[in-house]
Parts: C-alpha cells; structure tokens; sequence
C-alpha cells in the first residue's frame, strides 16, 4: 500500500515544484507586450501578401505602434479600415496613391504572331522554358494565365484576346503577379498616372510589326507629342518620365499607329473588347 | 571473377527506349553544301558569351577568331565560312529568346579552305598554353551540354586523372553521330585521346561503346596499337548509359557522389565529337566550326548524317535533306530525350547539337494526363534516384522552394521519369520549370 502511494507523491511532488518556478517567473521575467500591436494586427486584412514591404501583417503592425510606417503604406486594406487604424493609433492615414497592376503587352491572340503551337503543360513559366511558347515575340504576355493563378484577391482574369484582365476595383497592389511572370511584364503602377506604355519589344520598325500588329515600332510620335522631356526613347521603346514636370496629356497617344501608348481611364484593353462588341 | 565484372558493368534504375538508329546507322557522314546566311550566336556554350571582335562589314576567313572568350567559363568564336559580316545583333536562338550573335553572308566564290598550316604542335605546349588553346579553339562538350572543354581538362592541383573515358554510348534514341564518327575517323579518335591523356597525365584511355554497335567497338579496336593504353569497353543498351556518372559507374563501378565531378574519382569524361575536335584543331588547324549533325525521323524525306558549319539555319539543313514530309509536326535539336523543340526554322545549328530530329502528329500528339496512382516507376527510372513524382506535385501547386528539399538541383533533366510514367505526367518539363523559377527568383539577391 505504501509503495503504491509513491509514485504519485512524487509525481505531486515535482508539479508544485515546477508550478513554483513557473509562477516566480510570471511574476519576474514577464514581457509587456503592447496590447494595440494586437488591436491593431485584427484591424488589418491578414492576408501577409507583403505588398507593404514588411514580411507580414503582424511586423506591420509592430512597425504601426512604433509610429515607423503609415497606415496607408498598407495598400490592401479599404479605406474604412486605414481610418480605424489611424483613429485607434491617433496618426495620419498618411494614404498612398492608389496602384494597380498593368500589364506591358497588348497583343493578345489577335494580333500577335504564333510561329509554333504550344501543346506542353499548361502554364506561362513551363511554355516560356519550351522555345518561348511559340510565339514569335519573345518579350509578350504568354496567355496561359500565371498570373491569374498567383492573384489572391481575384482581381486577374484572362479575357476573350488571351490577355489578363486587371480589375483595378479589386487588385491590392500586392505583388504576386509581378512574381508570377517569367517575362516580368506586370507592374504597379499609381491609378493617376494614365498615360501608359503597354508594349516590351526591344525592336523597331518593321522587325517589331512583323511579330505583333501592336508593337511599339518605336517611330517617336508621341515623343514629339507630348510636353518636352516628358517621354524619351530607351531601347527601342518610350518611357515617361512622370517626374519630369510636363504635364501628362492624351494628345501623346492621338498618332500611335498600333496603340502601343495609350490613355487609361480605367482598366486595360477596352477598347480591345469594345471593338468586338461591336463587329459581333 | 573476370567474368563477374562482366556483370558489375551497369548502372542502377534507367529505362530502355526504342533506340531507332537503322534509319541513319549504316549512312556515310556527308558534307552540306555552303549555304548563303549563317549566324553563330555568341552564347553557344554553357558559361559567359564570347565577345565579338568584328563588326559589321569586316571580311572573315573561314576559321578566323570572330569573338574572343568572354571569361574562364568561355569560349572562342570562329566564323564558318569565307564571307563578310552583315551584321552583330540580336537574333532568335534554340530558347525562342533572341540573343546577340554574328551575322555571316558567305561569299560564293570563295573556295572555303581551312589552312592546315595553323596547327600548333601540341607536343611543345605547357599545361596551361594546351588548355588555353582548347579555350580560344572554341571546343565544348559535342555531346548535347556545350560544357566548355577546356573547363574540363584544367584540374586543380592535388587531383590526379588516371583515367580518360571517352563517352561513345549515344545513348539517345535516333543519334548517331557518334556511332558513324567512330566508325569513319577512329584514327581521328585515337589521335585526340592520346593528345588529351599527354596532357592530362592519364594511365590509360578506355572508350565506352553501348552494345548496339559492335561496328564501332570493331573497327576501333582494330586501330588501336598493341601496346596502346587504350581500351574499349561495351556497355550494355541503357538510358541514360551517356551520362557522364553513370558511365563512370557501368564503366569502373564508382559512384560519383552528388555534388562532386568525376575528377573527384580520377576519371576525365569527354565525348568522342570533342575528341575529334581536339585532334582537328591539334593535327590539322582546323577550331570548332563545324559539326557532325544527324538528321532523322519519321518527318524527314532523307535522312541523314551531315558535317554542317556552325551557324547554318535548320531550313538549309532540312532542305538538304528534302525538306520535311507532309504531316510533320515538331522538330527537335538534340535528342527525343533530352533535346528542346524549336519554334522556328531560322534557328542556327549550334556547337551542342547533335542532332535535327522531325517528328510527325503520331509520335507527338499530347497523351491524356492522369492522375499521379503513386505506382513508383519514375522512382525506379531516375537514375540519380531522386522522387520525380513528389517533385512534380510540388511543381504543379507552385511550391518552388520546398523542392529544394528534395534535392531539385541534382536532377539532370534526363527524361527516364516522363518515359516511365503511365500516367503521362510532363515530370522533366514541371521540374525544368521549378528549376528556372528558382534560378530567376535568386538573381535580385545576387
């Protein structure tokens, strides 16, 4: 009977022990934690897409409480929610600009050349490693929908031509498309900047057209279009320089053959699906 | 025991394709007439591209320097023919990607002649002036890699070769480039083998032949000297029995661990197309502007084993050959296992490729993909004995890094993977995949 009583005496035993230890630590080793940096992660969207710069929401929301970012540099949440971060936190929403991402191609099915058939697995990435996936301009958007794949917030859907379509309503700027293509055409881009230069084709002139019937043939029309030094010419195709000081204007598009320069109001490519709106 | 190491020589796992040699096993090597455009791109070989040294206008001697090295992982350029440069720009390569190359116009009249006079004595050059030799020669590895050779030859010191292995198993289906180079230039063979195993200080050469060509194993053996330190070795018919790891293994019984290179385990492999080479550039002045290229497959009018110049687009070289069957459908460079399909015809022929296969709808319509039913074949195929299937599952839910884990880099892109599977999964090309998204995700770091 006695021997029977041992074992769990001990093990009693060694449980108050090390509930002792336990509480004296509590009580001395204890870490404040700041109970917003929690508030202030729920506010957040949770999502960890990285779009911020931080590895995460939860060092967001630590760099948030120790007043180092803003909460607008969080382009994924609503605008609702940055109020209530930057109410609760007492700081200016400090809201970015507003980005999107767009895609620098416009040649889709229809107006690209297709010097071969793909018929491999079914991705951007494993066509791009098969001879460029047979299409004949070797900097173009793939069409297989990579991206459309790596978007977490739905915003990229692959339209009718064969192109992603960006739903500037829903993507968050967070930069998993830009990852996701093998030929690095997506970009963030600010809502406000519409003038856009959606083609990747370092050649010119004919070399371009013979690829693509919307390539940039580099012809410098909209260079000499718009306010000066605004748009130079860099390898065959037109950049802008929105931190130049001239004013960005549609004129610049007005004599762009093959729309490779283009005005967006909104999203990319409707004119595209307009157009066969109407001939259908 | 003699006859028990008969047995040792063999590697583990592999698979045995359908070797469809008998279209251009018995024809002669014959030379392509010069054509009029040739583009020798300047990144031909694994490594830096060289760098042009002419420009556009420049007249050039067949066999002149056109582009010097362009680092130690690097080779030289020589122009293919007597012409003139039309121009140094960009230009569509195997990958579809265009990329800097040197535009040659050939002159017709020209009588296309190597001067033999070039050779340099072999004998009286150091180590290093050989190696540095083979480098602006412009040799790779002919064998489909286009591993710059003299990379190859420069051993660090403290590690001693004692065996030169010349690789002649072509153990790609339809290829025989090796098999008729061995049967018609032996003395070829055996004169570079013995310039190489000089310098490198080896005891003996052994030539590994696969079984399939007892011509081959015979006339060689003929032409060896008694007395030569020079073997032949058949091996048996296996997929990948090429590789250079898996020769060593059927050949010695070592294993080269993963990581190390074969000098690791005293052996030096080079192909028998680079051999040859050595010996042409050694014996008769001539660098790396041509080579032997088989043509063949069921889309091909008439097949067969060709010298063409670098530089000569796949049309000259298919129109030489009758030009393509109606029905043809996807031309590959190199072979059905491990070669790429080309997008387009005006693809130059290049230092690494073996071979301009045709194929027709029938042997390339794309088999219904299955379900992965975890039967185990690819992991009995692979001979470096990875997992293909876990390695394509996670290439398929995009899980690039995790593949790390299962040792991705180690993969060879052998193909023996998607050849056993009976679920008709792309293994290599989900892999090749994985593969190209983690080597472009690591450049921003770099």
């Amino acid at each position: 009977m006695n021997s029977l009583l041992v074992a769990p005496a001990i093990m009693v035993g060694i449980g108050l022990f090390f509930g002792a230890i336990l509480a004296i630590a509590q009580r001395f080793l204890k870490v404040d934690e700041d109970p917003r940096i929690e508030a202030t992660n729920n506010l957040l969207p949770g999502t960890n897409c990285g779009a911020c710069g931080q590895p995460g929401c939860l060092p967001f929301a630590e760099k948030l409480v120790a007043g180092e970012v803003d909460p607008g540099q969080c382009t994924v949440s609503t605008d609702e929610a940055i109020e209530q971060i930057a109410e609760y936190l007492e700081v200016d929403a400090g809201r970015a600009e507003k980005l999107v991402a767009r895609l620098r191609c416009n040649g889709g099915h229809l107006q690209a050349h297709q010097i071969a058939e793909y018929q491999g697995f079914e991705g951007c990435r494993a066509a791009d490693i098969v001879s460029g996936g047979g299409k004949g301009c070797a900097w173009g958007c793939l069409g297989l929908a990579d991206c459309e794949a790596a978007c977490t917030f739905d915003a990229i859907h692959m339209n009718a031509n064969g192109l992603p379509q960006v739903d500037t309503e829903k993507c968050r700027a967070c930069p998993d498309c830009v990852a996701a293509c093998p030929r690095d055409l997506f970009e963030l881009v600010p809502l406000n900047q519409k003038l856009y230069v959606q083609c990747n084709i370092p050649l010119a002139g004919e070399a371009a057209t013979r690829l693509c019937k919307v390539a940039c043939d580099a012809c410098g029309k909209c260079v000499a279009d718009a306010a000066p030094g605004l748009i130079t010419m860099q390898g065959n195709l037109p950049v802008i320089n929105y931190a130049s000081g001239g004013e960005a204007r549609p004129e610049a598009t007005f004599r762009c053959a093959t729309r490779s320069i283009v005005w967006l109001e909104r999203e990319q490519f409707q004119e595209q699906e307009s157009r066969k709106a109407g001939t259908a | 025991m003699k006859a028990l190491r008969f047995l040792r020589r063999n590697f583990e796992h592999g698979v045995h394709p359908a070797h469809h040699k008998q279209q251009t096993a018995d024809l002669p090597i014959q030379r392509v007439p010069f054509g009029k455009h040739y583009v020798m791109p300047l990144g031909q070989h694994i490594g830096v591209p060289a760098k042009a040294i002419v420009a556009a206008g420049e007249r050039v001697q067949r066999g002149q320097l056109i582009a010097k090295p362009g680092g130690f992982v690097s080779t030289g350029l020589h122009s293919p023919v007597t012409g003139t440069v039309r121009e140094v720009g960009d230009y569509r390569g195997v990958d579809g990607r265009f990329a800097p190359a040197i535009a040659i116009e050939a002159d017709p009249f020209a009588t296309q002649q190597v001067d033999a006079s070039a050779a340099v004595d072999w004998q009286s050059l150091t180590l290093e002036e050989f190696i540095e030799a083979v480098q602006i020669a412009g040799i790779v590895g002919m064998g489909g890699a286009a591993f710059p050779a003299h990379v190859k030859l420069s051993v660090p010191d403290g590690i001693r070769i004692r065996h030169l292995l010349i690789n002649g198993a072509e153990c790609e289906p339809y290829l025989t480039t090796d098999h008729r180079l061995m049967v018609e230039r032996p003395e070829a063979l055996l004169e570079g083998a013995e310039i190489v195993r000089q310098k490198l200080g080896a005891e003996e050469t052994v030539i590994g032949v696969e079984m399939n060509k007892p011509d081959a194993i015979e006339i060689i053996r003929n032409h060896i000297r008694p007395g030569d330190p020079v073997r032949v070795v058949p091996l048996k018919v296996k997929y990948p029995q090429g590789a250079e790891k898996m020769m060593i293994k059927s050949v010695f019984g070592k294993e080269v661990p993963a990581g190390l290179l074969p000098r690791d385990v005293e052996v030096n492999v080079n192909n028998v197309g680079t051999i040859v080479a050595i010996a042409d550039y050694f014996l008769r002045g001539m660098p790396l502007i041509e080579r032997v290229v088989t043509v063949a497959g069921p889309g091909v009018s008439y097949p067969a084993n060709l010298i063409v110049p670098l530089g000569t687009p796949v049309r000259d070289v298919v129109k030489f050959c009758g030009g393509l069957k109606p029905g043809s459908r996807e031309i590959i460079m190199g072979g059905p296992m491990m070669g790429r399909p080309i997008a387009s015809l005006d693809v130059p022929i290049l230092k690494g490729c073996s071979g301009v296969l045709v194929f027709t709808e029938e042997q390339t319509a794309r088999r219904k993909e299955y379900p992965c039913i975890s039967c185990g074949r690819c992991l009995e195929a692979c001979p470096y004995f990875l997992n293909p299937s876990r390695l394509a599952r996670l290439s398929k839910s995009r899980m690039f890094d995790e593949m790390r884990a299962y040792h991705v880099f180690d993969c060879v892109e052998c193909g023996c993977c998607t050849f056993a599977c009976p679920s008709n999964i792309p293994i290599v090309q989900l892999i090749r995949t994985a593969k190209d998204d983690l080597a472009r995700r690591k450049e921003p770091d770099a």
